[in-house]
């Protein structure tokens, strides 16, 4: 019964969830199928862990997860594999996509990945300024030069 | 580097990074319709495990408690009781 409860809940939050986790995946991986073995790991681990949430948004969780995940495995990551943040090492990746597209506040993020403040703010504007100088990035054209 | 964005009171230079928030948020393809099945999977069997790891734990903590008691009861020091001397025989 609780079984039950548990994979229709989780099914529901997958169906709305999975494809912008694994976008996120994607980012971070590089390569899709890569991005959707990560993402399969923290679901199972989220799925594990439904009735411990109390109250927490399973989404931030498997974020949470995801980025673990990710931290994890930083060393397999290391060598660019394509993907939209190919140029950028895996924890820079890591912290712009914290940042810029989850949105996970400063403090928070660093808490997260145990860095000091100042840091992971120096690895976000270093990755923004990377992002900006890399050539044939898709749809802005006025990033040549700025840095 | 320049300082960016010294009129404006945000933290981050708040053109470069709305830019690099747009490359972020380039449109995505769908996820794979056996995701949360496979995630569902995976999450069962890391829950089996997880029960029997407890199983076993909480069976070696019985044991442990059992062995325990046998042998406090076993060698527990008997009291020695000394027979009073007979006399009048």
């Amino acid at each position: 019964m609780r079984e039950r409860r548990r994979a229709c809940e989780f099914e529901a939050f997958t169906a709305g969830a999975a494809g912008r986790l694994l976008h996120v995946a994607t980012l971070l991986a590089g390569d899709p199928a890569e991005g959707e073995r990560l993402l399969v790991t923290a679901l199972a681990r989220t799925y594990a862990d439904w009735f411990r949430l109390r109250g927490e948004d399973p989404y931030a969780r498997t974020s949470q997860e995801l980025a673990a995940a990710f931290s994890r495995r930083a060393w397999h990551y290391r060598r660019p594999r394509g993907g939209l943040l190919d140029r950028l090492p895996p924890r820079e990746r890591l912290v712009l996509v914290l940042r810029m597209y989850e949105g996970v506040a400063e403090e928070q993020a660093a808490a997260q990945l145990g860095l000091p403040t100042e840091r992971l703010r120096a690895l976000c504007m270093h990755a923004v300024a990377t992002m900006r100088s890399t050539p044939g990035s898709t749809g802005s054209g006025s990033a040549g030069g700025a840095r | 580097m320049t300082t960016p964005g010294r009129g404006s009171f945000r933290r981050t230079p708040g053109r470069k990074v709305d830019e690099v928030r747009r490359m972020l948020d380039a449109p995505h393809p769908p996820a794979p319709p056996d995701l949360a099945e496979r995630a569902m999977e995976r999450g069962k069997r890391l829950l089996r495990r997880r029960r029997l790891l407890h199983a076993a734990l909480w069976t070696l903590l019985g044991v442990a408690a059992a062995a325990g008691t046998v042998l406090a009861v076993h060698y527990w020091p008997q009291p020695t009781v000394i027979a009073p001397p007979m006399r009048g025989w």
